[in-house]
C-alpha cells in the first residue's frame, strides 16, 4: 500500500494483493482498481444509497428506505457532513464514472485521487495483511440494505440490552461476570458495558478502545486519545503502519492536523464537542480521528 | 411437444384425436397439470388445446411484470385464483435502480377486480405496494386467502392493518425483507377475534412490538398454524408460551433469546421445543448467545432449513448445534462461524443441499469471515451440494477446482469474493481457472454468479460449456466486447443476464439481438453501452422494451443504467421521466 492509507494505491490499491504482478491484465486492473481504491477499511458490506455509503460506508440502521436516507441527506448539510458521493457527481459510480473509469487511463490517476477522498471517511486501515474492504460502491458487495439494517440493529439493541442490564444489577458484583458474558459474547462491535468504544485513526491499522465512563468532558477525553495516539513512545502500540509524526497538539481546537470525530447511533459522523458531554455518551458509536483535510464540511 | 400426464408418446396423434377430445374430460385431466412449462406446451398444441387450458388455468406466474398487461393475462386466463409477480430487476435489491421506477401492483389489482377475478393467492417480489393497494385488495377479492411480499416496497403497516381486518378467509400473510415503513404493531391486532384460519404468519420482517396478548390468542385459534416467523420484540419467554399453543408447527422463525433466562424458564423452553416434532425449518434466533442455543435441541431432530443468517453465531456454538440436526438439507449462516465453523458443517451435515454463507455487518478491525478453506471443507464432507452462495474475502483457483470435484451437481453457483476484481491470492492469476472449472465440471448448472478478477477467458468457458446455465450474473469482470459475445453466442438456455461495470460495449450489446427474444430480460450498469448502441438495439429489435435510466449530471452519450427485456404489452406506459424507452 502506499503511504497514505492506500487509497490511491496503484500498484497495490484495490485491495488486490498481487495485481501488479499479472501481466496481462495489469493495465485494466490498474485502472478498474483505481475506482474503487480505498480498499483498506474493513471488509463491511455496506448499503447502497450513494450518499451514505460512499461517503461514510455505514448502515442506515433503522429501517432505510430511500426517503429516510433522503431526509438524513439534507439533515446533513446543516450539520456538517464527510464528504460523500455526491460532492463527486460525475466520478461517482453510481452516476456512472464509466467513461473515465475504464477507458482512459490518463484520467484514471485522477479519478483515483478523488474517489480516494470521497472514500475517506471509511478508510480505516486494515493491520497489516489482505486489505479487505469490499469496496465502497454503490450496491457491492451485493447485499440487500434489509440484511445490513437488520444485523446493524442487532447491534445496537444488544449493546442497549447490556446497558439496560447493568443499570439494574450491581455493578461492583457482577462486573468481572459480565465482563466475560461479553467477551464470550456474538458481536464484539458494541459498545460494551463498561463504555468501551473503538477509536481509529487515519494512518493507523489498529485500533484502540476508550472506556467513555471514564471521563466526565471532553477535554479528558481528547488528552487521553492524544496520549495513545500521538506520543508513540509512551504506548505500547506495536504497529508498523505509517505512524504521523505529529506534534502534541490538541485534537479538539482544529489546531491539530487531525480532528477528533464520533459515529453517532443513527450513523452519522459528527465532530466531537457540539453536543453536551451527557448527549454525547448517549449516542456515541466509535470515535476516529480524523485527517483534518478529509474531514472538509464537518464545520471546521 | 408431449404434454406431460396425458400418458401418450405421440403428440401428433393427439392431434388428430383431439378435435373430438371430450371438453370434459381435458379439463379434468388439465387440472392435474401444474407446471407452467407444461400448461405452455400444452397450450401450442392446438386451438382445442389452448382454449382449454385457458380456461383451466388457475395459477399464473409473471416473471417480469411489464413483458405482459394485467388486461391481456385476464382476458387469456378469465378463470385464474393464484398469481405470482415479479417487478424490478434484481439490481434493485442493491440500490442500482432509483426509487420510483415502477412495476406497481396498483395497475393489475384494478383489472382483476374489473374482471371479476376470484383473486385467492398473491406473490408479489420486487414490485411497489402501497396501503392503498393492499386496502383495496382486501376489500375486492372476498375470497382472498395467501398474501405473499418479497423485497417489495411502498407500505406500511396500515396496509397490513387492511388485510388483518379485512380478509376474512386469510390463510397466509407472508412478510419478508420488504422496505416496509413500519409504523406500529397494532396491525396484528386487526385480526377478529373469531379469525382462525391462519395457516401461515411470517412478520420477522416488522420491528416494532406487536400487542403478544392479541398474538397469543391468534395462535391459540388458529388450529392450523403450520407456519410462525415472529419479529426481534418476541422474548424467549414468549415464544415459549405460543409454542405450546402450536406444537404443531412445521416453521419456526423465533425472535430473540438475548435476556438471561431462570432455570425454570429455561427447561420450560425446553420442553415446548421437545413438543415440537414437526418442525421442519427453524429461522430467527437473532441476538443468541452460547447458552441459550440448548433449548433447541429437542426441536432439531428433524430439522431440513435451518437459517441462521441474522444469527451471528461462532464456530462453536454452530458446532453443537448442527450435531443434532442429522438430517439437515439446507443451511444458511453469517460468515461469523468463519472456516472452523465450516469444517463443523462439513462433518455434520452430510445430506446438505443448499449452503449460504453471508457477510456480517462488522466494523472489526481484525481479519474476519470466511475463506476458500471453509468452503473446501464443506465440499469434502457435503457431496450433494447443489446450492451455493458464498462470500468471502479470498479464494483460490485451486480450491473452487477442488470443490467442484468434490460436489459436482451444483445447480446454483454464487461466489462473491467481496473485493472487486481480486486475484488467486496465492498465484495472483485471475479467477478465471476456478470458473472455467464449474462450468466444465457442472452440467447441471443453471445458476452463476462471478467475482474476483476475471479475463474474456472466463466467459469464453461459459459460452462454450454452461449449456443449463439460465441465470448468469456479472460485476467488474472480462477485458473486452468479446467475453459478453461468448455468453450471448452460447448459453442456449440463457434467460436472465444481469452486467455491472464491465468493459462491454456496443459491439457486446448488438451482437447479441438475436439472443434478447430467449432472455427474460438483460441488465447493464455502469459497462461502456452508449445510446446509440441502444438505439440500434431498439430499431433493430422493435418487440423489445429497450429502455434506459438517465442520472442527473451524467455524460449525455452514455447508456448508464440499460434494461432490456421482451414484451407483449408494448413499451411502458407507466415509465417515470427517468426511464428513456428507445
Amino acid at each position: 500500500m502506499d503511504g497514505t492509507l492506500g487509497l490511491l494505491g496503484r500498484g497495490g490499491g484495490g485491495g488486490s494483493s498481487g495485481s501488479s504482478t499479472n501481466e496481462s491484465t495489469v493495465s485494466k486492473v490498474e485502472i478498474v482498481e483505481q475506482d474503487f481504491v480505498g480498499m483498506p477499511s474493513e471488509a463491511s458490506s455496506y448499503p447502497e444509497e450513494a450518499e451514505l455509503e460512499l461517503g461514510l460506508g455505514l448502515s442506515l440502521g433503522g429501517g432505510g428506505g430511500a426517503a429516510a436516507v433522503k431526509a438524513k441527506a439534507s439533515t446533513w448539510g446543516e450539520r456538517g457532513r464527510i464528504l460523500t458521493a455526491k460532492d463527486f457527481p460525475s466520478v461517482v459510480s453510481h452516476g456512472g464514472s464509466a467513461p473515465s473509469r475504464l477507458s482512459d487511463r490518463a484520467t484514471a490517476g485522477a479519478l483515483g485521487a478523488v474517489s480516494g477522498t470521497k472514500r475517506a471517511a471509511e478508510s480505516v486501515s486494515q493491520e497489516g495483511g489482505s486489505p479487505t474492504g469490499a469496496s465502497q460502491v454503490v450496491g457491492w458487495p451485493p447485499i440487500r440494505a434489509y440484511r445490513m439494517n437488520s444485523l446493524v440493529n442487532q447491534a445496537k439493541s444488544q449493546r442497549a440490552e447490556e446497558d439496560k442490564m447493568i443499570g439494574e444489577q450491581d455493578k461492583s458484583k457482577d462486573a468481572s461476570k459480565k465482563k466475560i458474558y461479553t467477551k464470550t459474547d456474538i458481536t464484539p462491535k458494541e459498545k460494551g458495558h463498561l463504555g468501551f468504544v473503538k477509536v481509529n485513526m487515519d494512518g493507523v491499522p489498529i485500533g484502540r478502545k476508550v472506556d467513555l465512563n471514564a471521563h466526565s468532558c471532553y477535554s479528558s477525553l481528547a488528552q487521553m486519545l492524544e496520549d495513545m495516539f500521538f506520543r508513540s513512545t509512551s504506548t505500547a502500540k506495536s504497529t508498523g503502519g505509517e505512524k504521523e509524526q505529529v506534534k502534541s497538539s490538541k485534537l479538539l481546537d482544529g489546531s491539530s492536523e487531525f480532528v477528533l470525530t464520533y459515529e453517532d447511533k443513527d450513523g452519522d459522523w459528527m465532530l466531537v464537542g457540539d453536543v453536551p458531554w451527557g448527549m454525547f455518551l448517549g449516542s456515541v458509536k466509535r470515535l476516529r480521528i480524523m485527517r483534518t483535510s478529509e474531514a472538509n464540511g464537518l464545520g471546521i | 411437444m408431449d404434454p406431460k400426464g396425458k400418458g401418450s408418446p405421440d403428440a401428433s396423434g393427439l392431434a388428430r384425436v383431439g378435435s373430438t377430445f371430450p371438453d370434459e374430460v381435458m379439463q379434468i385431466v388439465l387440472a392435474l397439470l401444474n407446471s407452467h412449462r407444461d400448461r405452455s406446451s400444452v397450450s401450442l398444441v392446438c386451438k382445442n388445446w389452448y382454449d382449454a387450458e385457458r380456461f383451466s388455468r388457475t395459477h399464473v406466474f409473471i416473471g417480469n411484470c411489464y413483458s405482459v398487461s394485467p388486461e391481456i393475462v385476464t382476458r387469456r386466463f378469465p378463470n385464474i385464483r393464484k398469481v405470482t409477480l415479479k417487478g424490478k430487476p434484481r439490481f434493485a435489491d442493491f440500490n442500482l435502480v432509483p426509487p420510483n421506477w415502477g412495476a406497481d401492483i396498483r395497475s393489475w389489482l384494478l383489472v382483476f377486480a374489473a374482471r371479476n377475478l376470484c383473486l385467492e393467492e398473491l406473490r408479489l417480489k420486487r414490485m411497489t405496494v402501497s396501503d392503498e393497494s393492499l386496502k383495496f385488495l382486501s376489500l375486492s377479492f372476498p375470497n382472498f386467502k395467501a398474501l405473499s411480499l418479497l423485497h417489495c416496497d411502498g407500505f406500511s403497516t396500515d396496509g397490513l392493518a387492511a388485510i388483518a381486518t379485512h380478509c376474512m378467509n386469510l390463510a397466509e400473510l407472508d412478510i419478508q425483507e420488504n422496505d416496509i415503513n413500519d409504523k406500529s404493531g397494532s396491525w396484528l391486532s386487526c385480526f377478529p377475534e373469531n379469525f382462525s384460519s391462519l395457516e401461515v404468519l411470517n412478520f420477522a420482517n416488522l420491528r416494532n412490538e406487536v400487542n403478544f396478548e392479541a398474538l397469543d390468542r391468534l395462535v391459540s385459534r388458529c388450529k392450523s398454524l403450520k407456519v410462525l416467523k415472529v419479529n426481534k420484540n418476541i422474548s424467549a419467554e414468549q415464544l415459549k408460551r405460543l409454542l405450546v399453543h402450536a406444537p404443531q408447527l412445521t416453521e419456526l422463525g423465533t425472535g430473540t433469546f438475548l435476556q438471561d433466562l431462570t432455570s425454570c424458564q429455561y427447561s420450560e423452553l425446553e420442553s415446548a421445543f421437545n413438543k415440537c416434532k414437526n418442525l421442519k425449518t427453524l429461522s430467527g434466533l437473532s441476538e443468541v448467545t452460547a447458552l441459550h442455543l440448548t433449548p433447541l435441541y429437542p426441536a432439531c431432530t428433524n430439522l431440513i432449513f435451518l437459517n441462521l443468517s441474522y444469527s451471528a453465531l461462532k464456530d462453536v456454538q454452530l458446532a453443537k448445534l448442527l450435531v443434532r440436526c442429522p438430517c439437515l438439507r439446507r443451511l444458511w449462516v453469517l460468515e461469523t462461524v468463519g472456516d472452523k465453523g465450516l469444517e463443523a458443517v462439513g462433518s455434520n451435515c452430510p445430506m446438505l443441499e443448499d449452503l449460504r454463507v453471508f457477510p456480517a455487518d462488522t466494523f472489526e478491525d481484525i481479519a474476519h469471515g470466511v475463506t476458500e478453506s471453509g468452503f473446501v471443507s464443506v465440499s469434502y464432507g457435503c457431496p450433494r451440494l447443489r446450492y451455493v452462495l458464498y462470500f468471502c474475502q479470498q479464494m483460490t483457483n485451486a480450491a473452487v477446482a477442488t470443490i467442484v470435484h468434490n460436489c459436482p451437481n451444483f445447480t446454483h453457483f454464487r461466489l462473491c469474493i467481496m473485493n472487486p476484481c481480486q486475484p488467486d491470492y496465492q498465484t495472483n492469476e485471475p479467477m478465471d481457472k476456478a470458473f472455467c472449472a464449474v462450468v466444465k465440471t457442472c452440467a447441471k448448472l443453471q445458476r452463476l454468479a462471478v467475482s474476483g478478477l476475471l479475463t474474456d477467458v472466463t466467459f469464453e468457458s461459459i459460452g462454450r460449456y454452461a449449456k443449463s446455465l439460465k441465470t448468469l450474473s456479472v460485476a467488474f469482470a472480462g477485458s473486452s466486447d468479446w467475453g459478453m459475445q461468448c455468453v450471448l453466442g452460447g448459453c442456449p438456455k440463457l434467460r436472465k443476464l444481469e452486467i455491472r461495470d464491465c468493459p462491454f460495449g456496443n459491439a457486446a450489446l448488438l451482437s447479441g439481438f438475436k439472443k434478447y427474444d430467449s432472455l427474460r430480460s438483460l441488465w447493464m450498469s455502469d459497462c461502456k453501452v452508449t445510446m446509440n448502441g441502444c438505439r440500434l438495439l431498439a430499431k433493430e429489435r422493435p418487440w423489445l422494451n429497450v429502455e434506459v435510466m438517465k442520472e442527473e449530471g451524467s455524460n449525455e452519450s452514455r447508456a448508464n443504467k440499460v434494461y432490456v427485456y421482451r414484451s407483449v404489452a408494448g413499451p411502458r406506459r407507466d415509465a417515470p421521466p427517468f426511464v428513456l424507452t428507445l
